[in-house]
Parts: structure tokens; sequence; C-alpha cells
């Protein structure tokens, strides 16, 4: 049996950045899960006689312009961020990884094509393309995901391509092919499982960005229905009240930067892990 | 005669996870001035290292141990950084492995070889000029057009000679060749040791050529260093060591070389076992494991056994051998 | 060169022409009726009618588009109908603002991040260097609309050192350039991090090549050794970076522009998306996808200027 100290998560323990990142992933995560249970006040719930109230022992974290509770609308907002993340980031890894490998497998003209898909596809500035289509899609997580995947499934696309095209003429592949193995023996016990370190890391590192995508389009007004206690949606209401009332956005941006900071950490430590030589340029 | 370089028993030791690692071990050389001295040896012997070590440039993770380097009689293992780099390029200077990577890429030739006259008080156009001669010294078809080009708009050949150049501008007394004609083919070899021949003359240098291949040792150097595992074992006029060894190594390393086979063979001759574990040198003769010659008073350290002036060999079986 | 630079604004070309393409096709494809979908309910029918006319809505797509581009070449993005103005007038009077945002914003981002990862590699394992080290990171994580929202909190609401709204007096550049500080900085900041990463990493792999050996070996002085001789070669992964990042640069501009009220294209489409006005958002994307893959193109140029290997290749 592995020593632990050598399994992956070992040595991410061993990792002081990484240990940060689980500690704050974990915590989000089970607030996600028993917000219902954690939270004081029901996020729904309107008071107008303590509108705009400040933080106090009542309301941690003080009360929206419609006295609901800021703190209890937070939580809510971390189920929201995470299903959006692990629906969009699942989604555009998936079809990056089938477009990335039929790029590296495929004929000249397909690679050719694929990668001239993928370069278009990044020329759409996320958030602009998202307001372009939100005046075109009904307003909904679903706008979020699918916005979320087009702007980023490429980019899983183009790694898993650069990683099946380098091991395609891999010398170890190659023998494999002069000795007869299949088709679907070498995409499935070579290609793909030297392909996944990368593809994680990746996943890892874009799952912040995807949350930050959600807020931002819901600070927008273009991502949840109107009263949905999204972070982005908590941040816009502070914002019309910046001058009154700093404290929503004070404490609205928080758990974003500490769920955006938990994650990139993560993927720095993984990438540490995985793939050293990752380590240089990007 | 004088002596341009002077090393004594220098040690240098690397940290390693495994413990240091003795990568030189006493290492004594000389280097008299105005003559060519051959450092031969198999790679991992310490040859890269002594470089480093004489120019300051080892890894982070590596210490000089002990020993001296002289350089015209100034010591400089313990010289400051200061005087050091007043030293580099000015008195000694050196040509790389290989031209591929051993010029920048992004600044033009011109500007590398004026670069390194900073020290000169001289106006741009005159830097310029002294380049361009010397590009011309080293063979160089249009130096002047040459100074503005890349290094990568230049053959290796090319590259090699525009090291060569770099190296010998500023004069120096001594000129450290690392393995110069390795990367290069065969018939560029040959132009690149006759180059260095006539550098030589011309400047009146000391030249430390370092390679691992004997037949270019032999037509350059008039004397020669055999290395072992970071030891000298052998050291001698070409002639002298190559002709009659006294060191069951340098014997088989010349029964090895592929240039002196005189028939095709099956497979190419080569000495058996492998180098000992530099963190743990065996005690006695670093050789011991693998020589022919190997007797029980081998466990005890090998003297220096004077054949013919100045030939030496490292060998309790040095007249035996030698013959 | 020459071909290099051809092959690279054909293909900058054809990207730009397929995203605008196919934004245009699913636009006018989508179900029900496109005046209604992309000019909302405030229109009249008048608007409506002369909108159908316009587009041709009534012939087959290929011919919608073709005369679309027609258009656009003829330099006429479409009219604002609300506004009663051509879409080009209000698109090329907002570009400039988001042009000096999005450049501000890399200002900051080259000078500090380049000065952080060369101070960083060169001081390898220091205080500074772990400091710099966990920043980075903590810049690039930080959500740009959020950091906008903090600083606009801090400085203006809460400080007062800089204003609040707008993007200065027309005319008066010291005025601009206050304006443009924070928000500028705000999209900067994660680029910040970035680059520095990116110097740091690409600059210890370059003080670790063979050519540094020589130039030390030749007993340059190590100012010069590092910050031109490894910093030349260093910098150019960063170019490369930046010019690729300038897309997430005018994303988080958007945001910079609602939050500190600027002018700009972002909040003309941000604008007109809430007021249905698509003409408009059509015509903004048009020049924003442009703007973006023609500032990546001139990255891309400027790297093979500073690298000469580049040249030649292609």
């Amino acid at each position: 049996m592995t020593h632990f100290r050598y399994t992956l998560l070992g040595r991410l323990l061993a990792d002081p950045m990484a240990v940060v990142a689980i500690v704050i992933i974990s915590g989000l995560v089970l607030a996600a899960i028993f917000a219902d249970v954690i939270a004081p006040h029901d996020f729904r719930a309107m008071n107008m006689a303590d509108r705009f109230a400040p933080p106090s022992w009542h309301y941690w974290l003080g009360t929206d312009n419609l006295g609901r509770d800021t703190f209890s609308r937070l939580l809510q907002g971390g189920r929201i961020a995470l299903y959006v993340a692990m629906t969009a980031v699942s989604i555009s890894a998936l079809i990056g990884l089938v477009l990335g490998m039929l790029a590296g497998f495929g004929p000249r003209w397909l690679d050719n094509t694929l990668l001239f898909f993928f370069d278009t596809l990044r020329a759409y500035p996320t958030i602009i393309l998202a307001l372009a289509l939100a005046a075109l899609l009904p307003r909904g997580l679903s706008t979020v995901i699918i916005v979320v995947v087009v702007t980023s499934f490429s980019e899983y696309g183009r790694v898993v391509r650069t990683q099946t095209l380098s091991l395609k003429n891999a010398e170890f592949i190659l023998a494999e092919r002069a000795m007869g193995a299949s088709f679907g023996r070498i995409v499935f016990h070579h290609i793909l499982p030297n392909v996944l370190g990368p593809f994680f890391i990746l996943a890892a590192m874009n799952l912040p960005v995807v949350i930050t995508i959600e807020a931002g389009m819901s600070f927008l007004g273009i991502g949840v229905p109107p009263g949905t206690p999204s972070w982005g949606a908590t941040l816009k209401d502070g914002f019309d009240f910046i001058r009154t009332t700093p404290w929503i956005i004070l404490s609205g941006g928080l758990p974003l930067i500490l769920v955006t900071l938990g994650f990139t950490f993560l993927g720095e430590a993984l990438r540490d892990q995985l793939d050293p030589k990752l380590r240089k340029g990007r | 005669m004088t002596k341009t370089l002077e090393v004594e028993r220098l040690s240098v030791t690397y940290a390693t996870r495994e413990g240091g690692l003795q990568a030189l071990r006493e290492v004594s050389l000389e280097v008299p001035a105005g003559q060519i001295v051959g450092i031969v040896g198999e790679s991992g012997c310490g040859k890269s290292t002594l470089i480093g070590a004489l120019l300051h440039l080892l890894p982070e993770n590596a210490t000089r141990t002990g020993g001296s380097i002289r350089l015209a009689d100034e010591e400089i293992a313990t010289a400051s950084p200061r005087r050091l780099r007043d030293l580099r390029g000015q008195d000694m200077s050196v040509v790389f492995q290989d031209p591929m990577t051993s010029l920048n890429p992004v600044i033009s030739i011109g500007r590398q070889m004026r670069d390194i006259q900073y020290r000169d008080r001289i106006g741009h156009a005159e830097k310029n000029d002294r380049a361009a001669a010397m590009l011309a010294r080293v063979g160089m078809p249009d130096p002047k057009g040459k100074l503005s080009a890349y290094p990568h708009e230049l053959s290796g050949g090319m590259r090699q000679r525009v090291a060569i150049a770099m190296a010998a501008m500023m004069m120096p007394k001594l000129l450290i060749a690392d393995e110069p004609t390795t990367a290069l083919d065969a018939t560029l070899e040959i132009q690149i040791i006759e180059l260095l021949k006539e550098i030589q003359k011309e400047i009146g240098c000391a030249i430390l050529f370092i390679s691992h291949h004997l037949g270019v040792i032999a037509e350059l150097c008039d004397r020669v260093v055999v290395m072992y595992a970071g030891e000298v074992v052998e050291e001698g006029a070409v002639e002298e060591v190559f002709l009659r060894p006294a060191h069951p190594y340098t014997q088989k390393l010349i029964e090895c070389d592929p240039g002196r086979l005189k028939r095709k063979v099956a497979s190419l001759p080569s000495i058996p076992g492998s180098l000992p574990d530099l963190t743990n040198p065996p005690a006695g003769c670093i050789f011991r494991a693998r020589c022919p010659y190997a007797t029980d008073i081998c466990i005890e350290r090998p003297p220096r056994v004077t054949l013919t002036p100045p030939h030496w060999a490292a060998c309790h079986h040095a007249q035996e051998v030698h013959g | 060169m020459l071909t290099y630079t051809l092959q690279r604004v054909a293909l900058a070309l054809a990207i730009v022409f397929v995203a605008i393409s196919a934004l245009f096709t699913i636009m006018v494809t989508l179900p029900g009726d496109p005046t209604t979908v992309l000019l909302g309910p405030r229109a009249t029918p008048e608007i409506r009618a002369e909108f159908r006319l316009q587009m041709g809505l009534d012939n087959p797509i290929y011919v919608q588009l073709a005369d679309f581009w027609g258009r656009v070449l003829a330099g006429d993005l479409g009219t604002d109908y609300y506004r009663n103005r051509p879409v080009a007038v209000a698109v090329f009077s907002a570009l400039p603002h988001t042009t000096a945002l999005v450049f501000g914003a890399i200002f900051w981002s080259a000078s500090l991040g380049i000065v952080l990862g060369a101070f960083s590699a060169d001081n390898r394992n220091s205080l500074l260097d772990r400091v710099t080290g966990v920043l980075s990171v903590a810049f690039i994580a930080a959500p740009s609309f959020v950091v906008a929202l903090y600083a606009l909190l801090l400085f203006s609401v809460t400080l007062r050192w800089f204003p609040t709204i707008g993007a200065g007096e027309p005319g008066d550049i010291g005025s601009r350039l206050y304006h443009l500080i924070l928000p500028s900085l705000a999209i900067g900041l994660a680029w910040v991090g970035y680059v520095a990463r990116i110097v740091r990493a690409s600059m210890l792999e370059t003080l670790s090549e063979s050519y540094i050996r020589t130039a030390r070996a030749f007993g340059l002085p190590r100012r010069v050794v590092i910050y031109n001789y490894a910093l030349r070669v260093a910098i150019l992964p960063a170019v490369q970076v930046l010019g690729v990042g300038i897309g997430g640069m005018l994303s988080a501009a958007v945001f910079a522009e609602i939050v500190f009220s600027r002018p700009g294209i972002g909040s003309l489409i941000y604008d007109s998306v809430s007021g249905r006005n698509y003409p408009v958002v059509m015509g903004s994307m048009l020049v924003a996808i442009g703007f973006f893959v023609t500032c990546a193109l001139i990255a891309d140029l400027i790297n093979a200027a500073l690298d000469p290997r580049h040249r030649t290749k292609s």
C-alpha cells in the first residue's frame, strides 16, 4: 500500500497553501449544504421595520433595502455559485475533452477547423457576449451556464489537443501501436490518463472564474432571476446604496473573494503536485 | 616557465538529497603560459564542475570545500566578486559547448560584442570596428554586416566562430574552451581546432581545452590532463600520455576510442563496470573496482608516480602499466 | 516578418468575420418575431417597419448576412432608433473611453508586474519574493468587479481621494487621467499578479540558460545581465499573455464603467441591452470583438518584433 505521505492528498496536506484552500473550500461547501440549518433567518423574509440595519447580534451582517438578512442570503448564494460552477465546468470540460481529442487525433483539416473554432470563441469577451446573449435568452441560471460553456470549453479543447498531440507521437504510444494495440486501448489506457492531470488543474482553476462570471452577470442583472440571493445580486443591491449601507458590499464581496482565492490556491497546489512542468509560463 | 593557471588540491561538493556529492576531489593541474592543455574524461568526471569552479559560475548547491586556483600568480579562489568580474572576460574567457544556446537569441551579435567591451572607455563606433575586425579574424564573411545579425540567423559553425571571437577579443591570458566542437560536425570541428591554434599563436594566451574526444586533444594540445570520477589520474605531454599511458584508466580510454579501431567490430569496446558513487567514494584508488591491474595495495591511496616529468600518474602500478 | 504579419492579419480578419456572422445568425434566427425580440416592447410600429426593411428580415438568412456585411464595410453599423442616430456615432464616441481604460490597465499590469516579477526572480526565496508570490495569486483570484466596488468604497466614498463618477472634463488631460487611475487599477490588478508570476517564472528559466552563463562568464555587470540580457527574453511570454488578456480586460471594463459610471463600450452595451436596443448591441459587439482581435494581433506582432527568432520562422 502506498504510504499516505506519497498519495496526492498526503502531498497536498504538506503544502500550506493547499491546506488553506481545502479549509476554505470545505467550509464553503458545508455552509452551502447546511445553509438552511445555519441561517439565522429565512433568506426570503422581508422585514420592512429593519431595512438597512447595520451588522448586529440579531443581523450578523446587517440587512438590505428590503430588510432581508444579508448573512442568510450569502449562505444561499454559496449554493447557487457552487451549482452553477459545477454544472458549467462539467459540461464545458466534457465538450472540451471530446473536441480536443478529436482535434488531436483527427485528420489535419479537422484539427485546423477546430483550432479556428476555438480561436473564434476566444474572440468573444465573456461578459460582453453574456450581455449580448442575455438580451436574447430568458433570464435564469441556464442562460448563465450557456454563456459560461460557450466561452470556456475552447480552453479545455486547446489543452487536451496539445496534450493529445504530444502524446500521440510519444515513443511509448508508437511502440504500442506498432504492437497492434487498438485505437480504443490507446485512447483509454494511455492518452486519457495522461490528459487528465492538466485537465483537472484547468478545471480547478476554472471554477473560480465561473463563479465570478455568475456573480458578475447577476450583478449586471442578466444572471439569476430577480429576488434570487446570488452573491452578485447582493453586491448589486449594495452598490445601489453604497453611500448609506457600505456593509452590504463589504460582506457581499467577501465570500466571492474567499472562494476564488480558495479554488485558485487549490489549482496552484494541484498544478505543483501533478504537473511540475506547467509551473513555468501560465 | 611561468604558469598561467595553477589549480591545487581543488575540491568541490554538491549538496544533494542523498548527501554531499564530491564532484571534485583534490584536483591539481597547471597550464603553462602559451600552451594548450587538454582535459579529457568521460561525462561525469568533473570537467564541467572544474570550469564552473574556475569561473566561479557553479550552481547554487555547489561549494568549494578546499584548494586554490591561481591565475597568473593571483589567488582567485577567494577573490572578491568585484575582482572576479574584472577577471572574467578580461583575463580569462570561455567558449561554451553549444553555440546554439550560448549566445543571447534576442540581442544582435554586434550588441553582444560591444557589451563585453564595457570596461573600455571608447566610443560606440570604435567598439563596433573592433568587433568587426575580430569577426573578420575568425573567418566570418561580411563581418560588418554580421554585427546586426541575430544568432539564429547564423549556422552552428558560424556561431561558434562568433563565440571564439568574443572570447579572444579582450586578449585574455587564459581561454577556456568547454567542448567547443562537440556540437559541430567533423569538418567544422577541424576548422574550429585550426582557428583556436591560430588564435592562440596570435594573442599568446594559454588555452584550457576540455573534450572527451581523444583525437582532438592529440591534434591540438601540448599537454593533457586525464580525469576520472572527480580526480586527476594522469597528466603529461600529449605524446607521452597517449603513446605510453601510465594509468590503467587512460589505457582503457585509449583502447576504447572508436577513432583508433582498425577494423569493423560487432560491438564497440567499453570499460566494464560503472562510475563509483560520488556521495560515498571508495577509499584508496578511485578506479580500483574497474581496474584489471588492481591488487590489494590499491585499497590505499595511490601515490603520484612521476615518469618523464611532467608526466605522472596516480597509480600504484604506474611503472608496470607504463611498460 | 511580412509573410508572418500577413498570415496573422488574415487569421484575425477571418476570426472577426466568423464570430460576428455567428452572432448575427443566432440573433435573426431566434424563434419569435425578431422585431419584438431585438427592439423590445418599446418599439413603435413605425420603428418595427423601418427595422424590418433595413435588415431585410424577409430575405433568406445568407442574403441578410451579406447585406449586413455590405453595410458594415460601407461604415454603416445600423441605426439607433430610440435616439435617432447612427450606431457608429454612438460606438465610436464610446470607444476612446474604453481604450483608455484598457490601456491604463495594461500600463499598470506591465509596469508593476514586470518590476515585481523581475525583482522576485532576482531575489528568489527572499521575504519579498514570498510575499509577492502569495499576493500575485490573491490578485489573480480577486474578481475585478469586487475589486472595483471595494476600491470605489474605500478610496472614493470613504477616503474621497478619487472621484466616484464619470471620465473627467473633456479636453482636460489631468482630470481625465485622475478619473482613470482607480478604474484602470481595478481592472489591471489581476493582471499585475499574472504578469508578475509569468515574468518571475520565465526569468528563472532564462537565468539558467546557457547564454546567461556566457554573459556572466564575460564579466558583464550583474545589473546588465539580469535586467537587460535576461529580462529581454523573460518579458516575451508576458507580452503574449497581456495581448490575449485584453479580452478579459474588456469584460472587466464593463464592470469598471458601470461601477464608476464611466462612458464606454461596456456601459453602452449594458444600457442598450437593458433598453432592448439591439442594433446598438450588435454594433458595439462588432467593435469590441474587432478591438480585442486587433489588440491580440498587435501583441503578437510586438512579440515577433521583440523576438528575432519569431520573424524568420512562420
